[in-house]
């Protein structure tokens, strides 16, 4: 890799390491001088690689280099001279400079212990997600704002404000304590679902990015599910319905970046490992007496990676949307449930139920009562789909209904 | 939106005993109509099933065994639901599949504490 790849390479991979290995021997509070140090590190990077050529171990130079740049700092700090360093000392060695653990074990503790303090409740959620791709996964705020489809300023100022809260809150990069760790676990996991889901189902087209998402949501989950403390069955369950999803990953875009529905997918394109690494995962989750909204969301994914219609695949995934819905009500849930029916049960039966829904102003529910009507009722079928079109909002979005109402061929 | 309690009531000595497969189809009737409710975001607690016998309290000293002692009809089972109306929460309650058994639901509002 030349110089030119190898820094925002670098970047992706060491600038979360580096603020969240500081952060962890400094505290949180100092997150933003920790951010500061890395950026400076990479600052100083690029201008001597460039100069003298590359080092012969790039990470470890930026290691030493974010280390010099922390004493500096330490030096210059009243409070932190004072009142962090010696307690830094006690902890670790005994001569006058801080050490800072580099190893992987305490890089891979860092980034546990920040994914909590990360997805603290009284963090917004959608910070938290802005603040685990910051800290996290060394995202740049052009690339955050792409993703959330906004703009700099906007990032900056969530950004921001979920720091000062980390501030005032005196939230502290800590593992829970076990009597919590289910409560924090779930809020940490559904910021992970929402990173993940941010990247498969957001309209954009920066198709790179987003499966770039996906694969920092996969990997931050996988680290809980390295340490025993943090490695439950909901998390696995996580893990199961993530590596199901991105089976589907190359199958669901064609050559021209158009979406594919999943019956027009191409089973030869789903990723088998990921659908193994998936069932290794959802027998990991499958102990312990809770049943999560990932447990069944993972089961149901699971269905969907056998392509076949069977009587008895529809009413298994019929079931576990009954389920899920029992468990917590959402639109989408709720609009799936209403296709499992018509597979299980029966197109009418669907029907009737559909129109009980009351979510007329939603776009897939319109494209669903279209596809309900297709065999039956073409007319009917066309106005849902002509309704669909019109409350759709992405231009995908659009281009789908539109080939349905092409398929209709009325 | 209020809640309403749905009392599930039925003939105990007209419980139908089905094969393995006929109680499994009930349970599904029972399991689809709940999450059709919970698909309308008006599920508030799906309730439980009770047990066949229980006992009642007339007083401190007067205890009988099973609640439908004078009564062949006896409470099975209760869910909350979300409505606006109690003409809303019956048009629900129409679809319950104890009803299609001779059972019956009786449908109350919720007054909070």
């Amino acid at each position: 890799m030349n110089e030119e790849k190898l820094i925002p390479h670098l970047f992706r991979t060491e600038y979360r390491k580096i603020v969240t290995v500081l952060c962890n021997t400094f505290g949180m509070q100092h997150i933003e001088t920790a951010e500061d140090i890395a950026s400076d590190t990479f600052l100083q990077a690029s201008e001597t690689w460039g100069i003298k050529g590359l080092p012969e171990n790039p990470a470890a130079w930026l290691y030493t280099v974010a280390k010099n740049k922390a004493k500096n700092y330490l030096k210059r700090d009243k409070i932190l001279s004072e009142k962090i360093i010696p307690q830094i000392k006690y902890n670790t060695s005994q001569t006058d400079e801080p050490e800072i653990d580099w190893s992987d074990e305490n890089i891979h503790d860092s980034q546990l212990k920040m994914m909590f303090a990360v997805c603290h409740p009284s963090i917004a959620r959608e910070a938290q997600v802005a603040l685990a791709l910051r800290i996290l996964c060394g995202f740049g705020i052009d690339e955050i704002a792409s993703a959330f489809l906004t703009n700099k300023e906007t990032i900056n100022k969530r950004l921001f404000r979920a720091k000062e809260k980390l501030r005032s809150e005196n939230i502290s990069a800590e593992l829970p304590l076990p009597n919590e760790i289910n409560n924090r676990l779930d809020a940490v996991s559904s910021t992970l679902y929402l990173l993940y889901n941010e990247g498969y189902y957001t309209s954009q087209n920066e198709h790179i990015l987003r499966r770039e998402l996906c694969s920092e949501a996969m990997r931050l989950t996988f680290l809980l599910t390295e340490n025993e403390r943090t490695n439950l069955p909901q998390v696995n369950a996580l893990l199961a319905l993530m590596s199901f999803h991105a089976s589907r990953f190359d199958a669901r875009i064609n050559e021209k970046g158009e979406l594919i529905l999943y019956d027009d997918q191409d089973e030869t394109l789903w990723d088998k490992e990921l659908i193994k690494q998936g069932e290794y995962f959802l027998r990991q989750a499958s102990q312990g007496n809770r049943l999560t909204r990932y447990h069944l969301e993972a089961a149901i994914a699971h269905w969907h990676t056998c392509k076949e219609d069977t009587k008895e695949k529809w009413e298994s995934i019929l079931q576990l949307y009954n389920e899920l819905l029992i468990l917590e009500y959402s639109p989408i849930v709720a609009l799936n449930r209403t296709y499992a029916l018509s597979k299980a049960n029966s197109i009418e039966e669907a029907i009737t139920e559909a129109e009980k829904l009351n979510l007329s102003q939603n776009h897939l529910y319109h494209a669903l009562l279209g596809e309900l009507y297709k065999h039956t009722n073409k007319d009917k079928a066309a106005l849902h789909f002509e309704s669909a079109l019109q409350l759709a909002k992405t231009a995908e979005d659009k281009q789908l209904i539109q080939r349905k109402i092409a398929a209709l061929g009325c | 939106m209020k809640e309403f309690l749905f009392i599930y009531r039925r003939d105990v000595n007209n419980i139908p005993k089905g094969s393995p497969e006929e109680m499994q189809a009930e349970t599904k009737k029972w399991i689809d109509w709940i999450g059709g409710i919970a698909a309308q975001n008006k599920l508030v607690d799906r309730g439980n099933r009770l047990q066949h016998d229980g006992k009642v309290l007339k007083s401190t000293t007067m205890i009988t065994d099973g609640p439908y002692a004078e009564t062949k009809e006896s409470v099975g089972g209760y869910s909350i639901v979300k409505a606006d109306t109690i003409e809303e929460a019956c048009e629900m309650a129409k679809g319950c599949p104890g009803l299609a058994n001779g059972g019956s639901v009786e449908v109350r509002e919720i007054n909070p504490m």
